[in-house]
Formats: structure tokens, sequence, C-alpha cells
């Protein structure tokens, strides 16, 4: 009975909209990479860079809009060297978004370390608060969980509408849709692939930074090594189990943050009392790993994605 | 003949020391069609990437419309009016007939994708031209022949008033090359005009009045149609020709193997069968024409081992196969020459040495202990190369640095040294230019006059019709009857590649 | 702008590229030192002065590279058969474990039976760890980038539970640590009387064995055509699932080997922190090593040498010691950008 109340609560899905959200920021921004043909593993590094670069923003006095602008702008750069080197080179992504993912994590901890010599517990910032929007509340289940929430929740949610609708309503979105499945068809009709591609890399990691800086603009109110903690990677497993929809991607983030949601406060209650909560925080990684698991079999991958493109060849 | 409406001029363009086109000048006139011919290698394919942006030449110029195309920009080309047909189509096939048309058409900054005036164009132009299509289809579920349909909509759709088609029967039956060329006809005196890439002769007679001859990058002469021969052209397109291997009649031995109403599941590329049965006998090439993805690649996974039945048996020497992998089917001595050399075929970053034990790695004399005895493998590979005049630095050179001819002459000897009984040879001369191309039938009947029993699968039917006693089609799974050599025309064969003739036999063994 | 293939590449070409990506590393390096208020040859300087400046600081660097020794062969073993193991960094875990499990007194065997039996153990839970994301690949298709990669959390986790558990240390007074190993599970040192113990010489021992394997058995050659080219080896008869079975319990079990070496032959006890991204950092030796087993050595050697000089650098100059990481990182992207360019030139089209 507890453990069925744990659901009804509003404050429960409150907290889950609100674990949902970086969640969904940089699930979108992998997927538009992805859509393009683009696996960026440099994904997790990113969002770290995004965290310190948005906290780092408001901290200095830019405010908490000029964070989360210089966090996006930083992102889009790494995604810019992301893209150059396996867009334009075609080189491995693989080991091009590890390396960025290594790159970012290190330049981030040490600009940290450079910034703050002297600071023994971290800095905290005035971060954003929920604002409400009554109307949302009329609308069933989720309503009065969407109507507090703070604006950067709102940016996440809208950012959904947005990926989808340029995805499938816009000549863009048409031709980034070709352009992963085949980049001849691209070619073909005299667009440019590498455009397209280094585009969507670069608008992708400015989401994904968006998705870090969420952390420490929204959800926390200031840096800490360590934050970003493997969401990236979750990120990642959330495209295939999204099957490479907006939509889709964006349940199994709400999903997916509900049963983070539900853990921790499972920890809280008696029953949670007896087991020991490593077990409780292994959950997500395991339930991602599950979705990949039950997904991959059946989703349709982008055909192109992982294939470097090269001008005349074929 | 009309105004000129493409005008190449004195189009350079080397590749390092390789001089892909030389001095390559052309003309076309509105309404006209003028054939490209040339054989693989020859500098058509870079010819062609020169005049839509994708190279830039070294010298020379290109004008459409009497105006100069801005060199090495993709949409100059389209934009003045000029389409293409690639001879591998460039659809994207999530999606749908409609949306690859209208790909790339308008500004990509736009709000709205113009459906719906998009729809009636493409209706229209359907209309007019009998092009059939359904405009919301998948590309993924649409047929080759569909598929170039969408192509030359795609073209027309931006209203191209010059149109390239790059070796545009390949994957067609008779049929439906007539039926393009009906198309091509009645667009011609619309006052399109046309340029055909092909190395077959019969059919650039027929739809062209011109013909340029590409050899070695030069155009080495241009002819009217009127006014030459098939066989002169095929001199003029080779320079100083091979002949083609004769063919000496032989009698045919016992049955090697066997196929007994064998079906398999389809695979994502790979049509499946239904209820097929063919045999293969000693010293006897069996050939297999069909339209590429009637399940030709299914045949030859079954043969290499990729896939085992679903339903029915495979015999050899009589006994059913039982346990059926690539490895089994190597060690059962059959020789498998891939479609794919440059996927299946080969290992690109591997040296020929790797490459020439790549189907016996574990087995004597290349394998002892799990140690690999790369002394055997490298006299091996030379006897290889000496044998089957492999043409290359030595032994140790990776393999992505030959030719496709050499790389293709080495799969041969790699399989064919041991005396292979069965030999699959999947498409086995496509890309090859003519010379590599007679080597390649040499061997073959070499093989058979052997006594190997030898499964061609291709889709150049004069191919099949040169080389084969026996000559099988598919067509949606299923396999024609047996014919033997010279008691079938090629009209014949295109009535059961269209899948029109199995249906006729189906009503007779209704009634 | 297109790239062309080099077919005989002059020997310029092939060490110009290397050498110039290691020299803007270093150049980027120091501008990031300078901005953290250090002197840049000061900074340099006290990098290479702390890795190879004193029989000490060499030994260090010997040390720390052992494990990055064994996790830089578990990746290029994986990578070189394209089996992407992201997940060293658990194996390695693994690999510490059960040399706690064995090495803690509960067998009183002596060092020349239970030195080799924790090998073994240990290699086996390291190549089972990475058994299971290699069948989910084979079997079902998942992307094993993601599956490794979430493994290392996972098993991190299991560590922690571990140490607060079943395996803490009765006398670790609440802090999350092992017990230590008796004398009879630590591997000795090499040399008496200086600080380097016998991992070394394993792993060294362990490269060498590696190179042959690729080079010489038919494992190897299958090992690498399936990672050249998977459709090719299937169709030629090669079972690869089972290759790259193989290669997955090869791979695992090195780097489970990084995680018994630290404990058995340096630290003597399980921590939380008893591998500072060893895993993550294999990543960058192998491909520094562009996946050459006896080039893993060098490029080991290399990588524990910048950041044990790091350490040193930041105590003195007051640099944070992430330098090391940033020049890793950067190492490796221009690294690879060099490869390209050894074998490839941009060229007009």
């Amino acid at each position: 009975m507890e453990i069925l109340e744990i659901f009804l609560t509003a404050s429960f899905w409150t907290a889950a909209i609100r674990i949902a959200s970086p969640l969904i920021l940089a699930t979108m921004g992998e997927l538009i990479c992805e859509r393009a043909g683009v696996l960026n593993l440099g994904i997790e590094g990113i969002m770290v860079a995004g965290a310190f670069v948005g906290w780092f923003g408001a901290y200095i006095g830019m405010g908490l809009w000029g964070g989360v602008l210089l966090a996006c702008f930083v992102g889009m750069l790494l995604g810019l060297l992301h893209a150059s080197m396996t867009v334009s080179l075609g080189l491995s992504q693989h080991v091009v978004g590890l390396g960025i993912t290594l790159l970012a994590t290190s330049l981030t901890y040490y600009a940290y370390r450079v910034a703050l010599p002297e600071v023994t517990s971290p800095p905290k910032i005035e971060a954003f608060q929920p604002i409400s929007i009554a109307i949302l509340a009329y609308i069933p289940i989720l309503g009065p969980a969407l109507a507090e929430q703070t604006p950067l929740t709102y940016l996440a949610i809208s950012t959904v509408l947005i990926t989808s609708f340029v995805l499938y309503r816009t000549p863009l979105g048409l031709a980034l849709r070709a352009v992963g499945e085949n980049p001849f068809s691209v070619a073909a009709q005299g667009l440019s692939v590498l455009g397209l591609r280094v585009g969507a890399v670069v608008v992708g990691s400015g989401l994904m930074a968006l998705g870090g800086a969420f952390l420490t603009l929204s959800a926390f109110d200031s840096f800490f090594f360590g934050m970003v903690n493997g969401r990236g990677w979750v990120c990642i497993a959330l495209v295939v189990f999204g099957a490479w929809k907006p939509h889709k991607a964006f349940l199994g983030a709400i999903l997916f943050a509900a049963f983070d949601a539900f853990q921790i406060r499972l920890q809280q209650s008696s029953i949670g009392a007896e087991i020991p909560y490593q077990i409780f925080l292994m959950m997500p990684y395991f339930l991602s790993i599950t979705a990949l698991v039950v997904i991959s079999r059946k989703a349709e991958v982008p055909a192109a994605l992982m294939a470097p493109f090269y001008k005349g060849e074929r | 003949m009309g105004e000129v409406v493409l005008r190449l001029e004195g189009i350079t363009k080397n590749f390092g020391a390789l001089k892909a086109n030389e001095n390559v000048s052309l003309n076309l006139a509105k309404g006209e069609v003028i054939a490209l011919l040339g054989e693989n290698g020859a500098g058509k394919t870079t010819l062609m990437n020169i005049l839509f942006g994708q190279y830039t030449a070294d010298s020379g110029r290109v004008e459409v419309f009497g105006k100069t195309l801005q060199p090495g920009m993709p949409r100059a080309a389209l934009d003045a009016g000029v389409g293409m047909v690639h001879q591998h189509f460039t659809l994207a096939h999530n999606l749908s007939v409609i949306e690859n048309v209208i790909l790339g058409t308008g500004s990509l900054w736009s709000w709205k994708l113009r459906n719906k005036q998009a729809r009636q164009q493409l209706l229209e132009l359907a209309n007019r031209y009998h092009l059939k299509i359904n405009p919301d289809a998948k590309v993924s579920t649409l047929s080759v022949g569909e598929r170039q349909r969408v192509e030359i909509i795609k073209a027309l759709f931006r209203q191209a008033k010059i149109l390239i088609l790059d070796e545009p029967t390949a994957v067609l039956t008779p049929q439906e090359t007539e039926a393009l060329f009906k198309t091509l006809k009645e667009a011609t005196e619309q006052g399109l005009s046309v340029i055909f890439i092909s190395h077959k002769l019969r059919e650039v007679m027929i739809i062209a009045q011109k013909v340029a001859i590409l050899r070695h990058g030069k155009i080495v002469a241009t002819k009217e149609t009127k006014e030459t021969s098939a066989n002169e052209l095929a001199a003029l397109m080779v320079g100083n020709p091979t002949s083609p291997p004769a063919v000496v009649k032989r009698k045919s031995g016992p049955v090697v193997m066997e196929f007994l109403n064998v079906s398999t599941e389809t695979q994502h590329h790979s049509k499946g069968l239904k209820n097929v049965s063919m045999r293969l006998c000693s010293g006897e090439i069996v050939g297999l024409a069909g339209v590429s993805g009637n399940g030709q690649t299914s045949i030859a996974n079954l043969f290499a081992g990729l896939i085992t039945p679903s339903e029915g048996e495979l015999y050899l020497d009589g006994k059913p196969i039982e346990r059926w992998s690539p490895r089994q089917s190597v060690l059962r001595g059959i020789a498998r020459i891939p479609e794919d050399r440059h996927h299946a075929g080969t290992v690109a970053d591997f040296s020929l040495t790797e490459n020439s034990i790549i189907e016996r790695y574990r087995d004597q004399p290349f394998a002892h202990h799990g140690w690999v005895n790369w002394q055997a493998a490298a006299s091996f590979t030379k006897e290889l190369i000496k044998q089957y005049d492999v043409r290359c630095p030595g032994p140790n050179t990776r393999i992505r640095l030959l030719s496709g001819g050499n790389m293709q002459k080495l799969i041969l000897g790699r399989v064919l040294q041991n005396n292979p009984r069965v030999i699959l040879a999947h498409q086995p001369s496509r890309g090859l230019d003519i010379g590599a191309v007679h080597y390649v039938h040499k061997q073959l009947l070499e093989a058979r006059q052997k006594g190997a029993a030898i499964i061609l699968i291709s889709e150049d039917l004069d191919e099949i019709l040169q080389l084969s006693d026996i000559i099988y089609v598919s067509s949606e799974g299923r396999l024609s009857p047996a014919f033997q050599r010279g008691k079938v025309t090629p009209s014949q064969l295109g009535g059961w590649m269209s899948g029109a003739s199995f249906a006729e036999q189906e009503t007779m063994h209704a009634s | 702008m297109r790239l062309e293939a080099i077919p005989h590449p002059s020997l310029s070409r092939r060490f110009l590229p290397p050498i110039l990506a290691l020299a803007s590393t270093v150049f980027i390096a120091s501008l990031l030192a300078m901005v953290a208020g250090g002197n840049p040859f000061a900074v340099l300087g006290l990098i290479i002065k702390g890795a190879v400046g004193s029989k000490f600081a060499l030994l260090e660097t010997l040390n720390r590279a052992t494990p990055l020794i064994f996790t830089g062969l578990s990746v290029a073993v994986a990578f070189r058969a394209k089996l992407w193991n992201i997940g060293a960094e658990a194996q390695l875990y693994s690999g510490a474990v059960v040399a706690v499990i064995m090495g803690t007194g509960a067998l009183a065997w002596s060092p020349s039976v239970l030195i080799p039996a924790m090998i073994i153990c240990s290699m086996s839970a390291g190549a089972l760890l990475l058994l299971i994301p290699t069948l989910l690949k084979t079997r079902l298709g998942v992307d094993e980038v993601v599956t490794t990669l979430l493994l290392n959390f996972i098993f991190l986790l299991l560590v922690s539970l571990l140490l607060e558990g079943p395996l803490k240390d009765p006398m670790g007074m609440g802090w999350p640590k092992s017990a230590r190993l008796i004398a009879e599970a630590r591997l000795p040192r090499i040399v008496d009387g200086l600080r380097l113990h016998w991992g070394f010489g394993i792993a060294l021992i362990a490269a060498v064995i590696i190179w042959i394997v690729n080079t010489k058995t038919t494992f190897g050659y299958a090992m690498r055509a399936v990672g050249f080219n998977a459709e090719a080896a299937r169709y030629a008869g090669m079972p690869i699932n089972l290759i790259m079975m193989q290669t997955a319990l090869l791979s695992g079990g090195l780097a489970a080997l990084a995680g018994f070496s630290e404990v058995a032959g340096l630290k003597g006890t399980l921590t939380l922190d008893l591998s500072p991204g060893f895993g993550y950092s294999g990543i960058i030796v192998a491909m520094l090593a562009l996946l050459h087993p006896l080039g893993v050595v060098g490029a080991a050697l290399f990588v524990a040498g910048i950041f044990v000089g790091a350490d040193s650098m930041s105590r003195a100059a007051g640099v944070p010691t992430y330098l090391a990481d940033i020049m890793l990182a950067t190492a490796l992207l221009l690294m690879v950008v060099a490869v390209l360019l050894t074998k490839f030139r941009f060229k007009r089209e």
C-alpha cells in the first residue's frame, strides 16, 4: 500500500518531471545528432561542461539566462569540434566522442580549479525558482505536476515539440532525416551533407550542454565534480529506447525519471531501509540496459548512423 | 537539330598520374539523345561528377543553355536544369516517394513542406510521361523499376531539361527497358535532351541518335547511330579487343548439387525463396537470370552457407546436407565468388597474403596447432599472383590498392586453386573492364571443362546467354523452368523476369 | 577539399604528423598553464622532472604505468576486433575484488600456488564481466558502448556495497576499505629495496604474449579479420560470434589483471579510489599506441609519466593536476587526426 501511495502524490510527479528535464534536453540533442547519422559520445563531457559553464555564468553575474546562453554556446563549440573531426574528416565516431568527453570533463575540472582555487565547499548561486502556470494544472494526470516547474523544464518540454515539428513538418527536418538514412540522396539533390551533419551535431551538442546546465541552474544551485554521473550515457540509451522518435524518447525520459523518483522515495520508506542504498543507485543504470535489450531488436536505426560520407565516392 | 543545350569544352581531370578525363568535349542539342559509351574506368563517372560539381576539373568548362556553370557547386547543374539518374539510386528508403521528390527543392528554412501542391505536380508529371507511382509509398517497399521511376520523376520535378541516365537498364527486365525507352522517346519529343551512359551496344543503337565513345579518359570518336554498327562501336570502345572465350560443347556429368523444394525466409536485403528446385551437374554452367532483388541473393547465400532452408532439402552428391554454414560450404569444396568483392570477398586492410588464406586459415598447410604458417601462406600467394596474373607490387601489398579486376583475379585464384566441385559465381564480372571480363569467363569455362558444376548468377542477360548450358530465371523468389542453351529467346526470358510468365503458368495449371 | 589515399607514404609523411600532434599538445598545455598563472617552461620542466627526474620519480612512473599497460592492452585487443569495450574500469575492479576475496587469508596456500590461482580467477572475473555485454551485442544487437559504460557505474556501486558489507575491514574504523592481503598473496618486488613490484613484469610479459597472439596465431588473424571487415570474415566461414566472445574474454581478463596487480602488488588493500580512471585512460593508451601491443607499453609509460609528473608539478607550481588529463585527451584527439594524415592528404577536388 505504502508503495502504491507514492505514485498518487502530486509531489512525486513534480519530482519526476524535474528529474526528467535534463535528460529530455540532452536526449533531444543526441537524437538530433543520430538522426543526421552521427553518434555523439561526447554527450557526457558536454553535459559536464554545460553544468559548469552555466553555473559559472550565473556566479560571475551574467544572470541565470546569461548562464544558460553561455552553456549552450560552449556546448555548440564542443559540438563543432566533434563534427569537424567526425563529419569533415570522417574519423571514428567512437574514438572522437570519447575523446571529447575526456577533454571536456578535464577542461571543466581544470577551469573550476583555476577559477576557484581557494574554495573548499562549492559556492552557491540563486537558482531558477518554479513559476506556476495555473492553466497547466487543468491537464489531466500530469497537469498539477507540470504547473509547478522552473522555466528550464518548460524549455525542455518545448524542445521536444520543436524537434518533433522541425523533423516531421519542415524541409530542414526532411533533409535531416534523409541525411541520416542515405547521405547520397541529399547530395544528389544539391544539398550539403557536411553542412547538415555539422549543423545537427552543433545544435544537438548545444542542447546537451543545456541539459548539463539544468543540473546547476535549476535542480541544484552549485557545481560539484561527478555531478553528471553517467546521465549522458543514459540519454544515449533513451534515444534507442525512443526508437529515434522525439515523442517516444520524451516518454522514455519521463518513465525513467519516474522510476528514479520512485526509488528515492522507496529508499526512505520502511521497506527501503532494509536494502543497501547502492542497490537503489544501481537501478537507473540497470533500467537503461534493460530498455536497450528490450527495444533494440525492433528499432529502426537510421541506416547511415556512424557511416562517414565522402563526396563522389560510393 | 535544335539549339545546343549542354556544351562540355576541353574537360581535363587528373588524379595523380591517372588521366581520368583528357580534353573531353561534347555538345548536346535540344531533344537529342546522346549515348556516352565506354568501359568501366573509361572516365564516364568522373565526367558526370565534374558536370555535377562533385569534382572540379583541372581545365575546361561546362556550359548549360549558354551559361557557364560555376565549377565545384553541386547545385549549379541542378538549378540550370540538368537532372541525373544515378546507377545506384540516391533515395532515402525510410522516406516516402513524395518526400524523396521534394527533398531539397525549396528553401531549407521554410516553415512548411510544400506537400500538397507538390503532390499535384508529381501526379501530373507521372501522367504525362506514363510513370505510374504512388506518391505516399515508402521507398523501401518499391521494386527496382519503380525506384528508377521515382528517380526520373525527381529530375523532371526539378524541371530538368537535360536528363542524364547512368546505366539505367542494368537493373531492368527487357520489358521494363522497353517501357523506359518509350518514356524517353516521348520526353525527347517534348524537348527533353538525354545523355545515356551505357556499355550495352544494342541499346545504344536503339535509343541514341549520336554516340560518343570514351576510352582511357578521351573521346575517341563521335558517331551518328545511323552511320555506324554495333561491331564498329565495340572496336572503338575497347581499342585492341580481346575476343570472348569460345564455349566448347561438352556432355554434362552426374548431378553434384541439388535443391529440392527449398524455401527461405526473406531477410532485409534478400528476397526469400518459394519452393525452389534446381540441379547442378558436373561440367555444366547453370545461369540464373533475373532482376536484382528477386531471390538471387538468397540462392547465392544458400550456396555460400550464409542461410539455411526453412523448408526443403539441399543435396550434395545425392546425400542430404544436414549441417550447413559458410565454413561447411568451404569444407565441402564449394568455390565461392561473392557478388561484392570489396565487402564480402576481401578485407581491404589485409595484404594479398592474408586475403588469400581467409577461407582456409585454420587448415593445413596454413595452420598448425593454432599457429599460422606465414611461409606457406606467402608461397601460396606468390603462386596465385603468377598463375592468375594478378598485377600488384607484391604479396604484402594491402589489397585495397588493387584494381577491381586484379582483386577478382586473386579471389578466383583463391577458390579455383584446389579444383572445386561446385562454383558459385555471383555477378563475377560486374564492374570489370572487358579484358578482365573475358578472363573471368575463360576461367569459368576452364573449370567447367575440368568437370566443375557452376552456378552463374548475373543481371547481365548477355553474359548468361553466352555462358550457360542451362538457364533459370528467378522472380519474386520463384524459379522458372530450366531452359537449355539456345532454346530460349531474350524476350521469353524477359517474360519470366517480369513475373508475367509465372502468372500465365499458374492460370494454365488452374484451368 | 577531399582526402586522397597515399599509396607509398614517405618517411616524413609517416612521422611528422604524430610528432606535430605531440608538439601541439605540449603547446596547448603551456597556454593552459599560463592561464592558471604558471610559467609554461617551468610547468613543463616540473612535469618532466616529476616523471623521470629522480629514481623515486621513475619508479613511481613505472608503478603507475603497470595498470595502464593492462588496461591499454585490454582496450587494444577489443578495439582491434571492433568490440568497443569501454568497461575496462569495471573489469579492473572485478579483478581487484577477486584478489581481495582470495588473498585476505581465506586460502592458506603457498605463494607459488596462491598467486597463479589469483591471477586466473581475477582474469576469469573480468572476462565474465565483459562477456555479458558481448553476448547482448552478438545475440540481441545491443550496442556494447553504452552497456559497458553503464556497467562501470553499476560495478563501482557493487564494490561500494561490498566494502561496506562482506568485504569490510573489521579494523577499518568505518572507512570503506577491505582487509589487507596476507603476505603470501602479495606480488614480490622485482629487485629488493626498489619499490617496483612484479605486476610490472607481468604487464611486459602480457604485452609480448598479445603481440605474438596477434601476429602469429590463427586466433589473432581471425580477430583482426573480424575487426577490419566482419562481413568478409563471416563469408569466409569464420565463427565471428565465437571470435567476438573469445576477444571479450581476453580483453576483460587483461583489464582485470590491472586490478589484481594494483591490489596484490601496490596497495595491498581495496578501496573505492583504487583506480583514478585507469580503465578510461587505457583507451588513450591504446589509441596512442595505434592498438599495437608493444606500442601499448611505450604509450602507458608516456601517459603514466604525464600523470605522475603533473601530480608533482601541481604541488610545486599550484597549477591544477587536471592539466594532465587535458594533455592526454588533447593528445588522443590530435593523434587520430595525425594518423589520418600519415595515410591521406588533402586534395583540391
